[in-house]
């Protein structure tokens, strides 16, 4: 939507994507707190209407991580649609395809390398998630306590060097996984793709 | 039957303003330099550009109409559009870029073995378009146009990316094309040899105007237009192969109310094809030379004579019973001869000076 079509609002609604992304994410741990904490807004109707808590959960948890990394996906996705050709959704119109056709068998193929790549990257950057998860989740072990949340924990207690070594080299392992995996299916697909 | 564009649109630099009527089916050739609105024409057709004015009627069939509120979307127009990128669907095989619009038309005239046939594509059909060479992806791309069933068929300039031996490989199969699928086609072109070969009607488009359209030997041999300002300006005929005289190596062809002499042709008899004379190989005469090698001398009268300053000579046009030449002479030969307008002339053409083309 932000990469095609212009519409009022437009730029508010890309600036309020974007903003995890250069906010401190102890601020947007906060807001989230604020916004869907028991008492917040949105927060207190999905307790009192579902029974949904999110604040100090492990939905909490997923829910900042989300928001932080959604600036990440929509960069991709919205990089990637940017890219694609025209020309050829042009070309299927008037071979007699309509919208959703055009979406689903020519622009989504051609736009799948960026939003995997992406999604690959942002999967990476959920596992480092830290700011924001701390401040709205807290930092509960087995629930909302993340790699590095574990790593900082560990390094407060006297002779937790070897614990945070062994945490630090998992998520070391797992960001080197997450880009070379994200690289090698970019390459593949684009092949496919025959660029 | 008929197609009738009628399109009106103001842009920054020009305004745009044209309308002709062409019969169907055959080949309509938009020609005209770069930027004189022949693209805007063909998108306007296609509905990928919506005018401030627009009609377009193909055999009875409105698919735009603006004044009346008529603007069929593209998808729903039947039209096919030929770019001169091919546009092939990156990630999908020949085979399935070529069925991509047969998919989605409803039932039709045109056969996938028909056109992977016609265009020579057989050997491709499992290959990705990036593994193609430009010449056969633009076949491809033709293939895929043709196989949705369209009512109209719109070519921008689809080899105007190939170089010249690409281009001579993809000609032939245009002229099949033409011949075996009786099909509407707007033609966009700024390559004379292409309009010669393929056109039947041609549409003169300057800055945005039409300045000349009709059949294509009309348009062809007229000696006030921009056209004929070409170095290589010359009248063409439509003939057909009227005798061989294996004996001479001479065959004689039929056109415009003349007759012409060429080298054997190896073409059956009352075959057609196209002939063109260059006019700077036509000479004039008052009365027939005697001893002479040249085997065509055709009567005809003066019809127009267009003087081009620059080039220090004349092109006069030459009516024929059914058709015209060009020639292009001195200045002084126009005075020495006494010619003008309504005239009786001879024009003496070498045999071999004769550009004979297929159908």
């Amino acid at each position: 939507m932000l990469a095609r079509y212009r519409f009022p609002g437009r730029p508010l609604l890309n600036a309020l994507v974007h903003l995890p992304l250069v906010l401190p994410p102890v601020v947007t741990g906060w807001l989230l707190l604020i916004i869907f904490g028991i008492r917040g807004p949105i927060g207190s109707l999905l307790y009192d209407w579902l029974g949904i808590r999110l604040a100090f959960t492990t939905a909490g948890a997923s829910l900042a991580a989300g928001v932080m990394t959604f600036p990440v996906m929509v960069r991709a996705v919205r990089l990637s649609l940017e890219a694609a050709d025209l020309g050829l959704e042009q070309a299927a119109r008037t071979l007699g395809a309509g919208r959703l056709d055009r979406l689903f068998n020519i622009t989504l193929p051609l736009a799948s390398p960026g939003i995997l790549v992406g999604g690959i990257v942002a999967y990476a950057t959920c596992l480092g998630e830290f700011g924001a998860i701390i401040t709205f989740a807290a930092n509960i072990p087995g629930q909302t306590q993340t790699l590095p949340l574990a790593i900082y924990t560990a390094l407060q207690v006297p002779g937790g060097e070897a614990t945070a070594a062994k945490l630090s080299l998992v998520s070391l392992t797992l960001a080197l996984i997450g880009l070379l995996l994200s690289e090698w299916i970019g390459k593949r697909l684009n092949a496919a793709l025959g660029r | 039957m008929s197609l009738a564009i009628r399109l009106r649109h103001r842009f920054p630099s020009v305004q745009m303003d044209v309308a002709f009527e062409t019969p169907t089916p055959g080949v309509t050739v938009l020609f005209g330099p770069s930027g004189a609105g022949k693209s805007t024409i063909i998108a306007a057709a296609a509905g990928l550009l919506r005018p401030d004015e627009c009609r377009v009627v193909v055999d009875g069939q409105v698919l735009a109409d603006t004044e009346a509120g008529i603007w069929l979307p593209p998808e729903r127009r039947r039209v096919g559009l030929v770019f001169q990128d091919a546009r092939l669907f990156p990630h999908m095989s020949v085979a399935t870029n070529l069925r991509f619009g047969l998919r989605r038309a409803a039932p039709g005239t045109v056969r996938f073995d028909e056109v992977v046939e016609l265009l020579g594509i057989g050997a491709l059909l499992l290959r990705r378009p990036h593994t193609l060479s430009g010449g056969e992806r633009q076949r491809v791309a033709i293939g895929r146009a043709l196989l949705a069933q369209p009512r109209l068929l719109l070519m921008d300039e689809p080899l105007a990316s190939l170089d010249a031996g690409r281009k001579a490989e993809i000609l032939p199969y245009l002229t099949r094309l033409k011949t075996a699928l009786r099909l509407p086609v707007i033609y966009v072109t700024h390559a004379l040899d292409e309009v010669i070969q393929l056109a039947d009607s041609m549409v003169l488009i300057e800055a945005g105007r039409v300045i000349a359209s009709g059949p294509l030997s009309d348009v062809a041999s007229r000696a006030d237009l921009p056209l004929a300002q070409r170095d290589d300006a010359g009248a063409l005929l439509l003939c057909r192969v009227a005798e061989h005289d294996a004996g001479r190596e001479l065959t004689r062809l039929e056109g415009g109310g003349a007759s012409f002499w060429v080298p054997l042709l190896d073409a059956p008899l009352l075959s057609d094809c196209r002939v063109r004379i260059p006019a700077r190989e036509v000479i004039l005469a008052g009365k027939p030379p005697d001893a002479i090698s040249l085997h065509n001398i055709v009567p005809g009268t003066v019809r127009r004579i267009a003087a081009q300053a620059e080039r220090r000579s004349v092109l006069v046009e030459i009516a024929l019973p059914s058709g015209a030449l060009l020639a292009r002479v001195t200045p002084d030969a126009i005075i020495r001869l006494r010619l003008s307008p309504g005239a009786p002339v001879l024009a003496l053409i070498k045999s071999t000076s004769i550009e004979v083309l297929g159908a």
